[in-house]
């Protein structure tokens, strides 16, 4: 099977997508002849004309609210926001309008639209480095991916595309070049379903993206020392898939949840909570959470590197929770 | 001037909105209708001397104050007086309310409440004409008060530059809710501000459907040719407050008597007499009939059922979630209120 990165396996994505269905097409801030400011979309203006690749002003209310209306006209829209951080300025027509205009018009009219944006940090700074995905997993009539491995990315990106709700895709710009497996013949993941990363016995770890991998990289080195974690990818935060969750907390009675946000308010307060209303009968132990630390992202490195969790964070965590 | 039937129509369309607000006024006053009413009443010409002049296939994207819109556009009344009413027979099965009329099968793509958020969607569906290559246009209509937010410079901007078909059409009544224009607006002209954005911007009398019908179709005929949008500004006047709940404290009794005398209803009754083109016994009859229309409309709606409480989770997804329909799981755990 072809290993590719996380970037390319968007790409194919994207690419696929435009080739089945002609009313297909990205708008966003430098996606064409620059390419996407992380090279997702580089030589797709050449390959499907400004039509279809259509670079936009800087304004992500009049980007997202144009794929809205594009959307409940017909088309198929997957606006890029530049950076999670900018999502901000396009939050009322998000929350406002894509997520409620189907069920506030009772049903007359639907908005399948795609938003796919980078969320991470890199010595970027407080207002291009935060983890917002809280925020929008809130929201009923939205839907929230936030995928961790390329076949996941390719997959989950070609269900956006396909489904007829507005979707909420979050990349992450630390994993673009992370390498993974993807079949060349077509698949699709659906949204909301989480999946077992990695089985094991002893504790459960619950993680998404970035952290999900972080998580993998931690329970191979508790291997080492004979702890057995499984591992239970989220993939959509909203609708979120506490199957698997519960499943495994049965037979693992122990539980870590993994986050790269803040987390007071986060997705570990969902998690946890929801461990407690319907499996709380399954633990030995409080559920643990790993989380960023609650602070504007720093620019210096250290400090920046401090304040969001990594692997040992993780290993940590389990550790505690088998004392 | 145009032909005889036209000319009744919208006397006709205008009155029915009259009726129509007038009858909402009192089921808001009977508590048939709750949360926020605003009514058109004064405004009538602009809706109908617009909306007349497109297409049925434009699309049209409108703000709260949204009920004459949807009368011009020709959606049924009962189904309009059953969504203020809350009911399933609503348009939008009584989940939206006054704010929120639509009828996508008329291209009437809804009311909208945040100021100014709309604009962006009739870009978009302006971008899927140029998409597709058809003739259609769409048009945004909104208050002055939202040629003060953000998503107004958006729009404008993004749609001369991509050269899209679509009418901005901007009902200056002259107020943001309580706040005069020369408090919030550094130039009262507003159509002015097409020259920011390289467009052709006109002002039109708002008080009368003919100069809106021209002025609409000049627009259109612009947007068809590729020209890319327009900015339209009626000058016109609410007679009634903001919504039920404003008192009318900013505004004095002569300013709103100074409009009333160019009530667009009345001028447009007298000059249909004096130009020999309708009798007043012909006025007075569709007036009636609009008259019974509209009280026909609180009656459907007052006799329709509400939603069933177990509809409560539908059209939530348009794909639907096959895990975490939290709604429903939620729904299923809560005692029935019935209020």
């Amino acid at each position: 099977m072809p290993v590719i990165t996380y970037r390319e396996a968007l790409r194919q994505a994207l690419r696929e997508e435009m080739l089945r269905d002609e009313n297909v097409f990205i708008l966003g801030e430098d996606i064409a002849y620059y390419g996407g400011s992380y090279g997702v979309t580089k030589g797709f203006v050449e390959e499907f004309g400004e039509k279809r690749i259509k670079d936009t002003p800087i304004s992500e209310t009049a980007i997202i609210g144009a794929a809205t209306g594009a959307a409940m006209t017909g088309l198929r829209p997957v606006a890029e926001i530049m950076s999670f951080n900018f999502i901000l300025q396009a939050m009322d027509q998000i929350v406002n309008h894509s997520a409620k205009i189907h069920y506030m018009f009772g049903g007359q009219m639907q908005v399948p639209m795609v938003i796919r944006t980078p969320a991470g940090w890199s010595q970027l700074s407080a207002t291009h480095s935060q983890t917002l995905e809280p925020l929008f997993a809130y929201i009923p009539g939205l839907k929230v991916v936030m995928p961790s491995t390329p076949y996941d990315a390719k997959g989950l990106l070609k269900a956006a595309i396909r489904d007829n709700d507005p979707v909420l895709f979050i990349e992450h710009a630390l994993i673009y070049a992370t390498k993974g497996e993807v079949p060349e013949e077509e698949y699709i993941i659906p949204i909301g379903k989480s999946v077992v990363r990695r089985p094991g016995k002893d504790v459960t770890i619950v993680s998404f993206s970035r952290m999900a991998l972080e998580s993998v990289a931690a329970a191979e080195e508790l291997a080492k020392e004979g702890i057995d974690c499984e591992i239970i990818d989220l993939r959509s935060l909203r609708p979120l898939d506490m199957g698997p969750v519960l499943e495994s907390i049965k037979k693992t009675n122990r539980v870590v949840v993994a986050e790269e946000g803040w987390k007071s308010h986060g997705i570990g307060a969902e998690i946890s909570a929801r461990i407690m209303e319907e499996g709380f009968d399954d633990l030995d132990a409080p559920v643990k959470r790993v989380a960023g630390i609650e602070i504007p992202d720093p620019y210096n490195k250290h400090l920046e590197y401090q304040a969001f969790p990594h692997k040992a964070d993780i290993i940590k965590a389990v550790r505690e929770v088998l004392k | 001037m145009v032909d005889k039937q036209t000319a009744l129509d919208w006397y006709r369309q205008m009155v029915l909105i009259r009726h129509f607000e007038e009858k909402c006024a009192e089921g808001y006053a009977y508590a048939k209708i709750g949360g926020f009413l605003h009514l058109y009443i004064g405004q009538e010409a602009v809706a109908v001397g617009a909306i007349n002049a497109l297409n049925e296939d434009d699309d049209i994207v409108t703000h709260y104050r949204d009920h004459g819109h949807a009368i011009a556009r020709g959606l049924d009344t009962n189904s309009l007086m059953a969504e203020l009413y809350g009911k399933e027979t609503g348009c939008s099965k009584g989940r939206g309310g006054s704010m929120h009329l639509a009828d996508p099968s008329k291209h009437f793509w809804g009311g909208y409440a945040l100021v100014g958020a709309h604009l962006p969607m009739a870009v978009g569906m302006a971008m899927r004409h140029q998409y597709v290559g058809s003739q259609q246009v769409s048009m945004a209509i909104f208050g002055d008060g939202s040629t003060n937010n953000g998503g107004f410079h958006e729009s404008l901007n993004m749609a001369a530059v991509f050269k899209l078909p679509v009418i901005f059409l901007i009902e200056n009544n002259l107020y943001s809710m309580g706040l005069a224009i020369h408090r919030d607006s550094a130039i009262e002209d507003l159509h002015k501000r097409a020259v920011g954005y390289g467009i052709h911007g006109e002002a039109v009398d708002g008080m009368d459907p003919l100069a809106m019908y021209e002025a609409t179709q000049r627009a259109a005929e612009r947007c068809r040719r590729g020209e890319g949008p327009v900015l339209l500004e009626a000058k016109t006047y609410r007679f009634r407050g903001h919504s039920m709940a404003d008192p009318e404290y900013y505004r004095t009794k002569e300013e709103v008597d100074f409009w009333r005398q160019r009530d667009p209803i009345s001028n447009w009754k007298q000059k249909l007499i004096d130009e020999g083109i309708a009798t007043e016994a012909e006025l007075a009859a569709i007036d009636e009939s609009a008259e019974r229309e509209a009280t026909e409309s609180a009656r459907f709606a007052d006799e329709s059922p509400d939603p069933a409480l177990s509809t409560l989770c539908d059209h939530l997804y348009a794909t639907p979630v096959e895990n975490g329909d939290l709604c429903r799981q939620q729904q299923a755990e809560k005692p029935d209120y019935v209020r």
